[in-house]
């Protein structure tokens, strides 16, 4: 993957297939760390999937037999010095799955966070019926976006409606306040 | 900054079409967006598709979705496209550029753009 917004994009997707109704991707640069949250209220995974999922045999896929999207990200937090994180419950009364991946952003190795504004709109145009709050945290602002507000002022109008898309693109490009 | 009032904007002239845009949608274009997917290149593919659509308004008869994995991992970015009564279309290693061309001469004009076709391809 050649951003890291190429991962987010990726792993969100997980979420999705989980069952979630709200997905939470905050990316926090304080100091030389960079850390990316994605945390959902999907169905969780049980102990043995959880402790095997980083293994790239391990999968939900049935098209072939190999996973490599959590493997792909703990390789580009590793390769910088930092780790990759997950907790899952599939407790009924708090089910979900957090995956956090910490990166040192002075590290050489260290992807670019990339064009998070499409993924954003890929993951919106692909699931508009799900909740995403996106947080993106610098030293020198932050932006967000939050659908249920979006939904609450646009009603009837679907969240891939092609002109929302485009404002959630635009309203994500803005220079951080 | 885009404010919210802008996304109010476009509610109230939303309002009306809405119940024409969700009507039949007799063509849809598939996009391959599992990990194989993304790391070939598939977010690009996916919205020049979606900006293509809608900027030839085609929105009411071409939905565009994504899906998992494939299954031909080598040759993705792949986009499908599925019409009622025709066979299905597999596009493979796309570009934005290609997808657009799609968009109009398959999705718009109904004309197969062969050489961008899994057949062309594994020639």
């Amino acid at each position: 993957m050649k951003e890291l917004s190429l991962n987010i994009l990726d792993i969100a997707k997980n979420s999705v297939k989980a069952g979630a109704s709200l997905i939470t991707i905050t990316i926090d640069e304080a100091d030389s760390w960079r850390v990316l949250t994605i945390a959902d209220n999907g169905c969780g995974m049980s102990p043995e999937f959880l402790a095997a999922v980083t293994d790239p045999f391990t999968t939900t896929r049935t098209t072939r037999p190999v996973g490599m999207g959590l493997p792909l990200l703990k390789l580009a937090a590793e390769q910088t010095g930092g780790s990759l994180s997950i907790t899952s419950s599939q407790d009924a009364a708090d089910h979900g799955t957090t995956v956090t991946a910490s990166f040192r952003m002075d590290h050489l190795d260290c992807v670019p966070v990339g064009d998070y504004a499409g993924t954003m709109v890929t993951l919106i145009q692909g699931s508009p019926n799900i909740d995403f709050s996106f947080r993106y945290r610098t030293a020198s602002g932050e932006i967000t976006l939050e659908t249920a507000q979006m939904r609450e002022i646009l009603g009837d109008v679907p969240l891939d409606t092609p002109e929302v898309l485009t404002w959630v693109y635009e309203s994500l490009c803005s220079p951080v306040e | 900054m885009k404010t919210l009032a802008e996304l109010q904007a476009i509610r109230d002239r939303m309002k009306d079409s809405v119940t024409m845009r969700s009507g039949t949608g007799s063509i849809r274009a598939v996009v391959g967006m599992a990990t194989c997917g993304i790391a070939a290149g598939a977010r690009p593919v996916l919205s020049a598709l979606v900006e293509e659509v809608s900027k030839l308004n085609l929105s009411e008869k071409v939905t565009v979705t994504q899906t998992g994995c494939i299954g031909i991992c080598r040759y993705e970015p792949i986009v499908e496209v599925y019409e009622a009564d025709k066979e299905k279309v597999t596009y493979v290693k796309m570009t934005a550029e290609k997808a657009r061309r799609i968009a109009r001469e398959h999705l718009r004009d109904g004309k197969v753009v062969e050489e961008y076709t899994i057949g062309a391809v594994e020639k």
